[in-house]
Formats: structure tokens, C-alpha cells, sequence
């Protein structure tokens, strides 16, 4: 069914859908729509779910991790300070291979305080062993919201998940949406079905500690559960196509990308700019492209160099900087590149922190210095010579 | 059925652990688990017990048990609580024990928050009075004058310089369904307490005093004779909060020494005079103040 819906509550529309058992909340904006929403279909009927009203985003994700480990289904979400606040447990639930889904409406950290979008809080935590997908727009935001189960859940995964929304530009901003059908959904995703859990009939010791001779071990089979959600990350979209008719394009998107000289790489809502600029470019015989890159962990380094390998320059635009360094995406799109043998420049365009707008013009300047090569290795859209110097 | 040494469950839940010899956190969870039995689900957090029984592969607990963050013993028991329940588990009880800092400080949050929600868990505060596992540094449960690693006795400061915070009428004061305070020298009335709480709907507190002899600087053998001096001498008291009013179980005619209490542990022996003086003020105070509005 075709609804108007905003990308928090597309994605409480797919959280309905995915039907967990429990959902532990505690508000933050620009996260808060999806927990009201949620409440609201637990009051109404239409979610069968405890809705647990904890007293911190550290207690949010604990209880997850407490129903997680009882063998059911749990959700979270947060943004921003509430993510950083519940840090310790992030850790916590991928070592103790907790499949829990988590929304985070990226969002601004303080100082200064600000609630309008960037992504630096979620690239912070890019170590802590959870999946990190990127939506687009209000209907991927849905979708992921199902797929992420499947992929999280999986036997040979068994890893959070966490799906990254931009605050404000994808969270609160309507679009039309085709919400699937309960029938639907529950063809696409299994029940949750686990060994790793507590159990009445065969009682485990779990979350335990492991000196020097084991820890390793398990953070090494923490590391390789991550590379194995690449092949359920297609089996899964494969199956949702089956079923929804919708086809996703895994950990990137390219757009153009095939014969492109010039490749802008982003994530999350500002792609569709790049992409009809990268189109209104290809007209002036500009052989521009786009890649966007759905999934940060695991990192798509084979498939992303191999996508971009025609390209003569590339840009690196994020809403991210890790300060005395450069933007994390753009470390980490270089690694990739440097370990396909690429030698295209690669330049980093740092923008929209703290919610600041990036223009139709901006990119269109990105296009333009790296087709002429006078950009800096790390460039700050909108911040003049002398805030730069 | 009342608990006692006769009728307590002769299967053990909590052993091959490396607990110090004379451990009284460790002697709580044994105990505790006996009278919930085989279907209790222990939750955790950092602490002397997670340190001593949950080290892979050599794991201590017979029933099912987990680590939480040490911060979220209360947030994690509502997550266990709310899944078995949602996969039809009917016959369990799902219980925390944390120790004093886990409880009074990095814990009390968490703790408030299902108070205030009403979870249908048991948490179990075992207080020795300091963080112990990390080598004897105060906590917001170090009494006045203690000697630790971070309050040290000096010629300037003579140990701890704040009282014990009450978490047992911090606890109440969420109009509780059921708390209670205990010590593992008068272990008939402690598990008695748990097998109360075992039946009570809601959520359910228990401070009990466990003695730790490393940190207390007592011989190991003192344990037990320690956490019932503690009642003796009316430092510590055994009470019930429940249908919204408080009432002391124990109420002792003629209190014993504070002084010999006090001078018998490493951690109090530098204490002069006047410190006692304010210790003994501050105990008769309290007990004023009970015996004038407890049942």
C-alpha cells in the first residue's frame, strides 16, 4: 500500500513488519518519531511487542541485549549523544554476538549542541562491531528496517545491525512509500531462531570473560562473522526482490560509474543531488558518476575500487571529519583504493556538519576542482581562506 | 515454607569458582540460588562474582547466567524478563547481584528505572563496602572512617569522610513493592527475605551486608561473626519496606560495642576518639529515628 510517509516512520512501518518481541525506548531527536510511532501500534494492537520505556540510551540497549540473549527479537533506536551514551554497549552486544537492530538518526554531537544532521556520530563508532548500512530515502529506510533482521539474525552473521537515517533531511521528510503487507513480510523474514541464549532446558553461562589465550580467538570469529553478512547481504536483497519486487545493489550503489572519469563518492540522502548533477554534467559531455555506499561495516573495499576503477579523479564527500586526520569515509575509501593498486587522486570534500545545507552548486564545484585538479586533498565546503588557514 | 539449614536445597548453582577464602558475596549468590533454584536467572554486572565465576572455559554457575555492563545489571534483568516471557517461559525468576558500587553508583539508574517500571525481577545489592575487585577503593557505600585505597588514613584524613548512602529508603522511596535489608551473619532471615521476594510480583531489593576479609582487614575465619556484629552493635539494621511501610525485624534491647566492631578491622583501626564518638552519635540517631516511625 502506497502511503506518505516520513523516513522515521517509514521505518517504524518496517519494524511493525519485522514484528520484534521486544522494544526498549528512550527518546532522542531527531529519533523520536519512530518510538511514538511504535507505541502507538503496540497500544493500538497492530504490534504484538513489549515496549519497554527504559531511563537511558545505555539502559535501551542493555534491555536489547538482555531480550536478545533471552532468544528473542529486539529493537533500539537513538542518535547522536544517546549512541555515544550507550558506546560501552555497542561493543558489548556484537562481542556477544546479539543480532539487534538499532535505528540512529545520524545526527550532530555536541559541543556546541546542535540537532541537525551529520554522520559523525555513527562513523565514531564504525569499531564497534556492527553492521552499518546507510539509507537514501524514506522507502530503502523501510526496507532496511526488514532486510536487517534477515542479514543480522542469520546463522552464520548472528551480528547487530544498525541502520543509519540522516536527521531531519531523511528523518523527517515525506515521501511515498509502498508499505508492504504483513503477508509479505513474514514470507521474506524467518522467526528468530538462535542457540545463543539463555535457556530454562539447557542453562548457559554467557558474556563471560576470556583471557589472553582466548579473547582473540572470539574477536577474530567477530571479524570474520562480519565478512560472511557480504553473501547474506545478497542473498537477502535477492530474496526481497522475489517478494517486493524491489532490487537493492548491495554494500554500494553506482550510478554511471561504468565509463566515469570523474566519481563522487558519498552515503546517505545527499546521493540523489549528486546523481542529478553527475546526469546534468554527462549532458556537457562531462563523464561524471556516482557511488553510494549503502554499507560502511563491512566496508566494501573490493567491490568499491572495482566500481570506480575507470576513474581518472575522485571525490570523497562525507558530513564527517575526524579531527586532526581527515574524513573517516575518505580513509577508509583509500585504503581500498591503495589496496586495488589504484593511483587515480582521491580528494576528500568535508561538508554539512552540524546541518549545514550542501548546495546544488557545491557539488558542482566538487565536480569541477577535481576535473581540473586544483583541489586540496582535504577540502571544507562553505569555510573561506581565512576560517581555513 | 520457611528456609532454614534443614530444608535448604542440598544441589549447588555456584561452586569451582576463585572467590578469596571467606568471600561473603560469594557465600550470598551460593545461598540465594538455593532457594530460587535451578530455573533463577542470574544476571551479573562487573564485580567481584562476574571476575570470579565466568572465566571461559571454566564457567561457575550451574543455572542459566550472564554478564551485564556494570552499569545496566537492572536494564539487562528487564530484557531477560520481558523475552522469557514473550517465548511463554513461565517458571522462572530472573535475579541480579551486584555489588555496592555496581549498585549505589554506576548501577542506580538502571536500578530507579525498573523500580519505576515495576519489572518483575529480584536485585540483590551485595555490599562489602568498597570496590573490592578492583582493589579496595571507596564507594558511595564505604561507611564513614573506612579505610580504602583511594580514602586513605592519614594525619590530615582519617579514611572516608561521607557516610554510607541509604539505598535501602532511596529504593523505598520508589514505593517498591517489596525491599529489604539483610546480612549474611543472620543467613535464616536473608533467605527468607529471597523466598518473600521469589513470591512478590514487581520488583523486588535486597541489601545484604557480605564482608569482604581483604578488604576489611579481618582473618578469614571472621566473616560471618563480622556481619553479625555489624547488627549487634547497630550499625547495620535488618528491616522490610513493604505495602508502603517500613518495619525493623530486629530490634536489639542493648546494642553491643561499636568500638570493638570498629577496632577488630584493618580498615577502622586508625580511628581516634572523636571519629567513634560520631560513628556511635550517628547509630543512635538512626535507630531514634526507627523505633519512632518504623512498625
Amino acid at each position: 500500500m502506497e502511503k506518505f510517509l516520513s523516513g522515521d516512520e517509514a521505518f517504524a512501518e518496517g519494524i511493525r513488519l519485522a514484528c520484534p518481541d521486544v522494544i526498549s525506548a528512550y527518546p532522542i531527536t531527531p529519533q523520536t518519531i519512530v518510538v511514538e510511532k511504535l507505541s502507538e501500534m503496540v497500544e493500538d494492537g497492530s504490534l504484538d511487542a513489549e515496549f519497554i520505556h527504559v531511563e537511558s540510551e545505555h539502559s535501551a540497549l542493555s534491555c536489547a541485549m538482555g531480550a536478545s540473549a533471552a532468544g528473542v527479537r529486539a529493537f533500539t533506536a537513538t542518535s547522536s549523544q544517546g549512541l555515544l551514551y550507550m558506546a560501552e554497549c555497542l561493543y558489548y552486544a556484537s562481542g556477544g554476538r546479539f543480532p539487534i537492530v538499532m535505528m540512529n538518526a545520524n545526527r550532530s554531537t555536541a559541543l556546541p549542541w546542535n540537532i541537525y544532521g551529520d554522520q559523525r556520530d555513527s562513523l565514531s563508532q564504525l569499531d564497534s562491531g556492527w553492521i552499518q548500512a546507510y539509507a537514501e530515502n524514506a522507502q530503502e529506510s523501510l526496507d532496511l528496517a526488514l532486510m536487517s533482521y534477515y542479514i543480522a539474525e542469520h546463522k552464520t552473521v548472528s551480528t547487530p545491525f544498525m541502520v543509519n537515517l540522516d536527521g531531519f533531511i531523511l528523518t523527517h521528510t515525506y515521501e511515498q512509500v509502498d508499505v508492504p503487507t504483513p503477508e509479505q513480510a513474514g514470507k521474506f523474514l524467518p522467526p528468530y531462531e538462535t542457540e545463543n541464549k539463555l535457556d530454562p532446558e539447557n542453562p548457559k553461562n554467557m558474556a563471560f570473560s576470556a583471557g589472553p589465550d582466548t579473547n582473540y580467538i572470539f574477536k577474530y570469529k567477530e571479524h570474520a562473522a562480519m565478512f560472511r553478512a557480504i553473501p547474506v547481504i545478497e542473498e537477502a536483497e535477492r530474496r526481497f526482490a522475489e517478494i517486493f519486487g524491489r532490487q537493492y545493489s548491495g554494500l554500494i550503489d553506482a550510478y554511471l560509474t561504468e565509463d566515469a572519469d570523474y566519481i563522487l563518492i558519498t552515503l546517505g540522502s545527499i546521493a540523489g543531488l549528486c546523481r542529478e548533477i553527475a546526469g546534468q554534467l554527462r549532458e556537457n559531455g562531462v563523464k561524471a558518476g556516482v557511488l553510494r555506499i549503502r554499507y560502511m561495516r563491512p566496508f566494501p573495499a573490493e567491490a568499491l575500487a572495482k566500481a570506480v576503477s575507470s576513474a581518472k579523479a575522485l571525490a570523497v564527500l562525507e558530513k564527517d571529519i575526524s579531527f586532526g586526520n581527515e574524513g573517516t569515509v575518505f580513509t577508509n575509501v583509500n585504503s581500498a583504493l591503495h589496496g586495488a593498486g589504484m593511483t587515480a587522486p582521491a580528494y576528500n570534500f568535508i561538508g554539512g556538519l552540524g546541518g549545514r545545507n550542501i548546495s546544488h552548486q557545491d557539488i558542482i564545484r566538487i565536480f569541477e576542482t577535481i576535473q581540473s585538479g586544483t583541489a586540496k586533498r582535504v577540502n571544507f565546503i562553505g569555510i573561506g581562506e581565512e576560517e581555513n588557514s | 515454607m520457611s528456609v532454614s539449614a534443614k530444608t535448604l536445597d542440598q544441589n549447588e548453582y555456584f561452586y569451582g569458582h576463585k572467590a578469596c577464602a571467606g568471600c561473603g558475596g560469594s557465600l550470598a549468590v551460593r545461598n540465594v540460588l538455593k532457594v530460587l533454584g535451578k530455573n533463577a536467572v542470574a544476571v551479573l554486572p562487573a564485580g567481584c562474582m562476574s571476575a570470579v565465576g565466568f572465566n571461559f572455559p571454566q564457567l561457575c554457575f550451574a543455572n542459566n547466567a550472564i554478564i551485564s555492563t556494570f552499569a545496566g545489571t537492572a536494564s539487562m534483568l528487564t530484557g531477560i524478563e520481558a523475552g522469557f516471557r514473550r517465548r511463554g517461559i513461565k517458571d522462572f525468576t530472573a535475579v541480579g547481584f551486584a555489588g555496592d558500587g555496581g549498585t549505589a553508583d554506576i548501577g542506580i539508574q538502571a536500578l530507579s528505572g525498573a523500580i519505576d517500571r515495576n519489572d518483575n525481577i529480584i536485585y540483590i545489592c551485595y555490599d562489602n563496602e568498597a570496590y573490592m575487585n578492583t582493589g579496595i577503593q571507596k564507594s558511595g557505600l564505604t561507611p564513614f572512617g573506612a579505610k580504602t585505597t583511594t580514602t586513605p588514613a592519614g594525619q590530615n584524613i582519617h579514611g572516608n569522610i561521607r557516610p554510607k548512602k541509604n539505598m535501602f529508603e532511596i529504593v523505598a522511596a520508589h514505593d517498591i513493592p517489596y525491599a529489604a535489608t539483610a546480612t549474611v551473619g543472620y543467613m535464616n532471615d536473608f533467605l527468607n527475605k529471597v523466598e518473600k521476594a521469589s513470591k512478590i510480583q514487581g520488583t523486588k531489593y535486597i541489601h545484604v551486608i557480605a564482608p569482604c576479609p581483604t578488604g576489611w582487614g579481618i582473618p578469614v575465619s571472621d566473616t560471618v561473626d563480622a556481619a553479625r556484629e555489624i547488627v549487634d552493635c547497630g550499625l547495620w539494621y535488618l528491616a522490610e519496606y513493604e505495602n508502603h511501610e517500613f518495619k525493623i525485624n530486629r530490634d536489639p534491647k542493648t546494642f553491643t560495642s561499636v568500638e570493638d566492631y570498629l577496632r577488630k578491622q584493618a580498615r577502622f583501626r586508625h580511628l581516634s576518639e572523636q571519629d567513634i564518638k560520631i560513628i556511635t552519635d550517628s547509630r543512635d540517631k538512626k535507630w531514634e529515628f526507627i523505633r519512632k516511625n518504623w512498625n
